[in-house]
């Protein structure tokens, strides 16, 4: 006789979209592992074609409302590099300093109003602020303060308006920026409790063999340059992209999955970053995670927490040294010629690599678009960590099960948005 | 007594109108002390049984899936409110509806067999009945807990209907358009956003959608003074809003403008 059973759960909450997961398991034999993405699509790339350049970084934003600034950034830096522009000096420093703004308030919001709950056994932070209302409200206003730099900077936190190919429409003063300060001083030491409080939670076991894929630059931790590496000898620079990385589109799913030619699955996001890059850490980052119990290189995606809450405190004092050390640029941008070219930008959204390609005819009009997103990148790694610990955690009764699956989906802080959208969480013990 | 329900959908868009909700960082706690959150997924795991006082609803209508899935939820809740210019006004999505869907598919998609899309991205307000449409890509958070207040309270949002001019003035903006010849919106452009893309020497994109009773043709005059082409106006007013009545009819307007010869 054949033991099946049969697990469901429908819609898949706390991450950012729609998408399913469907897992058949026969006899304690795993016979099917699915993480499917039904988020309508949009047809970003098909619409984009015609319109004038300078439209991508406010119409690029709309395909995620958490990370608009990665969208923003990976689509001027591609702009800029068609055009063959850089931008240094002071607005290179000020994108720094918006994206250390998204960084904070996407990774506060995870780390405690999504993923948090799990480790304590809540439904959502609402519910978890009934028992631990200070650690709830300590999430929040540090997520306020991620957002205060984006409002500033950007005109508002969602889909801000300031960002454009050559830099921004208008640049603050030094004692604009300063205002932000004495919050962020706050936030420093809200993150350094942030690290240690996550820290304390219990992690499923799991060691990976995982390759992580980010980029790397040798000056500083990455947000909107550098080289494309891997922990497997990867070296590539960003225009060669596409030469690395193949997209298919498989039935179950409206997100290509991404694969790296001949090898396979691959693993972007801040568990990437921080294995690759941790030596561009603050002093005060680094002895955080010792702290925390991390090692250099983490194959542990349950404690992508921990890991997310380093880069917060990084992001937080990265913000504090640019805001200390920035003189105003004489203008807001830098002039450029359109012509007719191609250029890829690639950045480190909070969730991963996020990849932009344009090619533009010589009126500026955009003749071709390719945005490859984050979560499209790890949906195979997805897939293969549910197996793994699915395989480990055959023994749970039903409603566990779901639930350990659902966060091992959420270790990834799925953008299924940007990768198109939809989760239906589905365990099929057939 | 018992809270009232509050229930939160999302249809094709972004979620960052629904973040907005989670954005409230000073009043998220209070909000959920006064509704009990009964089905709002991105937030919670826990989903209560319907039916729900107050519904949100954030995206447009674009699978024939999605359309069913609306009249459900409509049944299912007392009042009806969409949040943001995907849900009100069909979304930057809606740049399909001039184009061949199929075309779309198949330059995005290998498999385009595999897709199900509508032709069409709509509001939901073309599927079933709403009793408020809240503006924005996104909304305003301040906005939108306006909106659940006066609901909650039984009265009349006070979102108002007038330009974003109308906010310039009220923040002491020099126009964009006199000062900078810039070309701007905010004449046409329902207030919301306290004027924001002004503020930051930029002029409007329309992120709000038409204002009350919008003068678009003088507008564009304006516009074609000022050096823009139709193909300029045809652009600017189909972005996020595109498929409101006003923007798209007068991008229609410039599109046939172009098409007939392009009579200045």
């Amino acid at each position: 006789m054949t033991n099946a059973r049969e697990i469901s759960v429908e819609y898949l909450a706390r991450v950012e979209g729609e998408g399913s997961m469907r897992v058949e398991v026969v006899d304690d034999h795993i016979e099917h592992v699915e993480f499917s993405i039904f988020e309508p699509p949009r047809f970003f790339e098909a619409f984009l074609r015609g319109r004038p350049h300078t439209d991508a970084p406010d119409i690029t934003a709309r395909i995620c409302g958490i990370c608009p600034i990665a969208y923003q950034m990976s689509s001027v830096h591609a702009m800029e590099d068609a055009f063959g522009v850089t931008v240094g000096g002071p607005l290179r420093e000020l994108r720094r300093l918006i994206y250390c703004g998204e960084w904070i308030e996407s990774h506060a919001l995870h780390i405690y109003l999504l993923h948090a709950p799990d480790f304590l056994g809540y439904q959502s932070g609402i519910h978890m602020a009934a028992d631990h209302r200070d650690v709830v409200e300590r999430g929040l206003r540090l997520k306020k303060a991620g957002n205060a730099i984006v409002g500033l900077l950007g005109g508002r936190e969602i889909h801000p308006i300031n960002v454009k190919v050559g830099g921004f429409y208008r640049t603050p003063t030094k004692a604009e920026l300063e205002t932000l300060v004495p919050e962020l001083e706050w936030a420093k030491e809200a993150a350094i409790e942030t690290i240690r409080f996550v820290s304390g939670f219990t992690f499923p076991e799991a060691d990976m063999d995982f390759e992580f894929v980010s980029l790397s630059h040798p000056d500083e931790y990455p947000f909107n340059e550098g080289r494309i590496i891997s922990n497997r000898g990867l070296d590539i620079s960003v225009a060669e992209f596409n030469e690395t990385f193949v997209e298919e589109h498989v039935e179950r799913s409206n997100a290509l999955h991404s694969r790296i030619r001949e090898r396979g699955a691959y693993h972007v996001g801040p568990l990437a970053r921080y294995s690759l890059n941790f030596d561009k850490l603050t002093p005060l980052a680094q002895n955080l995670a010792r702290e925390a119990g991390l090692e250099r290189v983490c194959m542990n995606p349950f404690k992508s927490i921990v890991v997310r809450s380093v880069e917060t405190l990084y992001a937080v004092e990265e913000a504090l040294r640019i805001i200390d050390e920035y003189e105003p640029p004489a203008a807001p941008a830098v002039p450029y010629t359109v012509k007719e070219g191609e250029g890829h930008g690639a950045t480190e959204a909070p969730r991963g690599l996020l990849y932009h390609r344009y090619r533009v005819h010589d009126d500026g009009r955009i003749a071709d678009a390719q945005i490859v997103p984050p979560t499209a990148q790890n949906q195979l790694t997805i897939e293969s960590d549910l197996r793994y610990v699915l395989e480990r955690h055959l023994d749970l009764p039903d409603e566990e099960l779901a639930w350990v699956l659902e966060q091992s989906i959420r270790n990834y802080d799925p953008c299924i948005s940007c990768a198109t959208h939809f989760l239906d969480l589905t365990v099929d013990r057939g | 007594m018992a809270l009232p329900t509050l229930a939160v959908h999302k249809f094709a868009s972004c979620d960052g109108c629904q973040l907005s909700l989670l954005d409230l960082e000073d009043e998220l706690l209070a909000v959920a002390g006064v509704v009990q959150i009964a089905n709002f997924m991105e937030a919670s795991r826990e989903v209560l049984p319907p039916p729900y006082d107050v519904t949100l609803i954030e995206g447009s209508v674009t699978t024939a899936h999605d359309a069913e899935r609306i009249k459900q939820i409509r049944e299912e809740t007392g009042v009806l409110i969409t949040i943001g210019a995907c849900a009100t006004a069909g979304g930057i999505q809606a740049l399909r509806n001039w184009k061949d869907v199929d075309d779309f598919t198949r330059y995005v998609y290998a498999h385009p067999a595999y897709i199900d899309t509508l032709q069409m991205s709509t509001p939901i307000s073309d599927h079933v009945a709403v009793d408020f449409e809240l503006r924005g890509c996104p909304v305003s958070k301040y906005q939108l807990l306006e909106v659940l207040v006066a609901f909650l309270q039984g009265r009349r949002p006070n979102i108002p209907t007038y330009s974003v001019c109308v906010e310039c003035k009220l923040k002491g903006n020099p126009c964009v358009m006199v000062a900078q010849g810039t070309p701007c919106l905010g004449p046409v452009t329902q207030a919301g956003c306290n004027a924001l893309c002004p503020t930051y020497d930029r002029g409007c994109f329309g992120c709000f959608g038409p204002m009350e009773s919008p003068n678009t043709g003088s507008l564009a005059d304006r516009w074609k003074e000022m050096g823009a082409s139709e193909r300029d106006l045809v652009d600017a007013f189909r972005s996020f809003n595109a498929w409101s009545d006003a923007f798209r009819e007068e991008s229609d307007r410039q599109q046939a403008s172009i098409e007939i010869g392009g009579v200045r």
